[in-house]
């Protein structure tokens, strides 16, 4: 960790106002992220773990402000993202990038995949056809497709190649920061692990960052520098990967670990979580995850533990460690 | 000393013919399913581990896709060619299947106790009381919260875990001898997935069934399975107890499933990776379905499929790396 972080993140939320009959009477809301902070360095890889509905995709979306935040500070390069209009908006995105998890909804089925990457560049005011369909060959190539496949439509490809192309497209702008939200949960596994390379041989080459979001802890293992979990808005233990695989705190984190066998750690138990994710829209009170909790004490259900530093870098936030 | 044999599945081939040619889905596909254990069937999306397992109780869509060879013999009769009735009683009743979206699987207008219920009285000839009450005693077998209130709830009122662990429940309703599940885990999460293996390997000990178990998942397949069948273009390519295809395993695709697996080798810097993609099943290769991919092809790959060999007792692979010396064809 040297130097300033690229990419601060405080006290964001960012709530759903939850309606119901004719005249859209408001019936609650669902704090899909609540409250989080974070920090991304230049070139780090931040894991993103957590179950569905955690809020995990929300925060991507958020911190890119595809959705507005409802309150906190998103700063990148010490431009405040917040408070941009849509113009510097529209700039700053080139150097903050999303892939998307699904990658046959998230290509037009009409436009060729280089009238796809070209968007990108029109957008950024590059409009030279010489130089953009240049350009457009070097991002194909870049991602190990071969240059002439600009003139095919998405359904010629296959998923992999496809979730290519979702990166190609997003390195359009050479980014400084992607975020990738679950890029590979939807492709074979024979194929996963090619594009899992692809993203780390980018960012060795180009020094880029990302906010990996997943599901999966083993993914998250092998190419993340530093993980966050994720639970109900909230995240309770950020930690290196090393520190966070050896020496998990939180009691959430430990049944996430211990429920895939090659992660559990050596004779370690199997602990199994009774019960489902509670509804964002009625969290339970204190710290959010008591319900489901092994080791609950009666505090749990009445104080929201705040997220306290146990080791340099690594934090959690549950009473245990208070 | 060998547990009895309750379903065998012989050369099974399952082709769909559509306007677009005909897909071979399910190619050639052997296995036998022992009592009380739990057979993987792994393999990547188009593989026909699916298929395979909708072939055995005759669920795929007809036409277009129709069985044309091979044989699925459970308690003395070929299951690919009995008549509709008694097919009928042994769907649900001997042999039952879990999907793999709870979602789709359930009817949205009914409630779940009513789904429950509706079973068993279709096989059994018991009062809607008494269904009921067997459908109480199963949502408490697996671990569903207050299930008398769950009964009475609806399909959209139940979160994904539960849909899927309802599910279970209706499938063991009438105490069937084998369950399959496919993919029954893949659109939950972790907490959630952990909830439903341990629930079937309790099953498996309690009531003594046989579980075929399909999964894209290796992890999962160290976490539940007894035996695991890597299935490859419509065939079974590799075939053995689980510590054996994971410690030591033969076919080419098999070792690269497992090393590209990201938590085996996580201090490794690059994953190895198969090259390509699954084949197209309008456009199977000849020879060895998965020559154009594998790392250590040869010329005659190219040409012929290999049979299935035997490396050790308890360990079956179809590659032509273990064939005998003279290209003979051991079985």
């Amino acid at each position: 960790m040297t130097g300033r972080a690229m990419l601060e993140v405080n006290n964001l939320k960012k709530y759903y106002r939850v309606t119901s009959g004719l005249i859209s009477r408001s019936i609650g809301e669902i704090r899909a992220v609540d409250g989080v902070s974070l920090t991304v360095n230049k070139s780090e890889v931040l894991g993103l773990v957590g179950e569905s509905g955690c809020g995990k995709s929300t925060l991507g979306k958020t911190i890119l402000r595809l959705e507005e935040p409802t309150s906190g500070e998103i700063k990148f390069n010490g431009i405040d993202v917040v408070s941009l209009d849509r113009r510097s908006l529209r700039e700053l995105r080139g150097k903050m990038q999303i892939v998307f998890q699904d990658p046959d909804s998230s290509l037009d089925p009409r436009m060729t995949i280089g009238g796809t990457i070209a968007e990108a560049f029109t957008v950024h005011g590059i409009s030279d056809p010489v130089e953009m369909e240049d350009r457009i060959a070097r991002l194909l190539e870049k991602v190990g497709l071969e240059a002439d496949f600009g003139e095919r439509y998405p359904h010629e490809f296959s998923g992999g190649q496809k979730q290519r192309i979702g990166i190609a497209r997003a390195l359009a702008m050479d980014p400084q920061l992607i975020i990738a939200d679950e890029p590979v949960s939807a492709l074979d596994v024979s194929v996963q692990a090619q594009i899992l390379n692809l993203m780390m041989d980018i960012r060795d080459r180009d020094g880029l960052a990302y906010i990996f979001v997943s599901h999966d802890l083993s993914v998250v293992r092998y190419l993340s520098d530093r993980v966050a979990v994720m639970y109900l808005g909230k995240i309770v233990e950020t930690a290196d990967k090393t520190e966070f695989f050896r020496n998990p705190l939180h009691p959430y984190t430990e049944a996430l670990l211990s429920a895939i066998a090659s992660l559990r750690p050596e004779g370690g138990e199997r602990i199994l979580l009774t019960g489902d994710v509670p509804s964002p829209l009625d969290p339970p009170s204190g710290c959010r995850f008591h319900t489901r909790c092994r080791r609950v004490m009666p505090v749990c259900s009445q104080i929201d533990p705040e997220l306290n530093q146990i080791a340099p870098g690594h934090l959690v936030s549950c009473h245990l460690y208070a | 000393m060998k547990p009895e044999t309750v379903l065998e599945v012989k050369d099974l081939k399952t082709w769909f013919f559509t306007r677009r040619g005909t897909v071979k889905a399910v190619n050639g596909v052997d296995f036998v399913l022992r009592k009380g254990e739990c057979l993987c069937l792994v393999g990547e999306s188009g593989c026909g581990k699916t298929v395979t397992a909708l072939s055995i109780l005759r669920l795929f869509d007809n036409p277009p896709g129709r069985i044309v060879g091979g044989q699925v013999m459970y308690k003395g009769a070929d299951l690919t060619t009995c008549p509709m009735p008694y097919l009928r009683e042994v769907r649900g009743g001997d042999i039952a299947m879990v999907f793999q979206n709870a979602q789709s699987s359930l009817n949205p207008v009914f409630t779940i106790g009513d789904q429950i219920a509706e079973q068993v009285m279709v096989h059994e000839r018991i009062s809607r009381a008494k269904a009921l009450d067997r459908a109480r005693t199963l949502m408490e077998e697996m671990n569903i919260p207050q299930p008398v209130r769950a009964l009475k709830m609806y399909p959209h009122q139940m979160s994904g875990g539960m849909k899927q662990r309802a599910m279970i429940a209706m499938s063991l309703s009438c105490s069937p001898e084998i369950l399959i599940a496919d993919e029954p885990t893949t659109s939950v999460d972790v907490t959630i997935r952990a909830q439903i293996i341990h629930i079937l390997r309790e099953l498996k000990i309690r009531r003594q069934m046989s579980i075929i178990f399909i999964t894209h998942d290796l992890s999962l397949v160290k976490e539940i399975g007894d035996r695991a069948a890597v299935v490859y273009g419509g065939r079974v390519v590799e075939v053995a107890a689980v510590e054996n295809i994971l410690k030591s395993p033969a076919h080419p695709y098999t070792v690269g499933l497992i090393d590209c697996l990201p938590d085996v080798s996580s201090q490794a810097k690059r994953l190895p990776s198969i090259p390509g993609n699954t084949p197209n099943p309008l456009e199977m290769p000849p020879g060895c379905p998965f020559h154009p991919r594998c790392s250590r092809v040869m010329d005659i790959c190219r040409l012929t499929m290999p049979a299935s060999v035997k490396i050790t007792d308890v360990h079956k692979v179809s590659c032509h790396l273990f064939g005998d010396k003279n290209g003979g064809i051991a079985r």
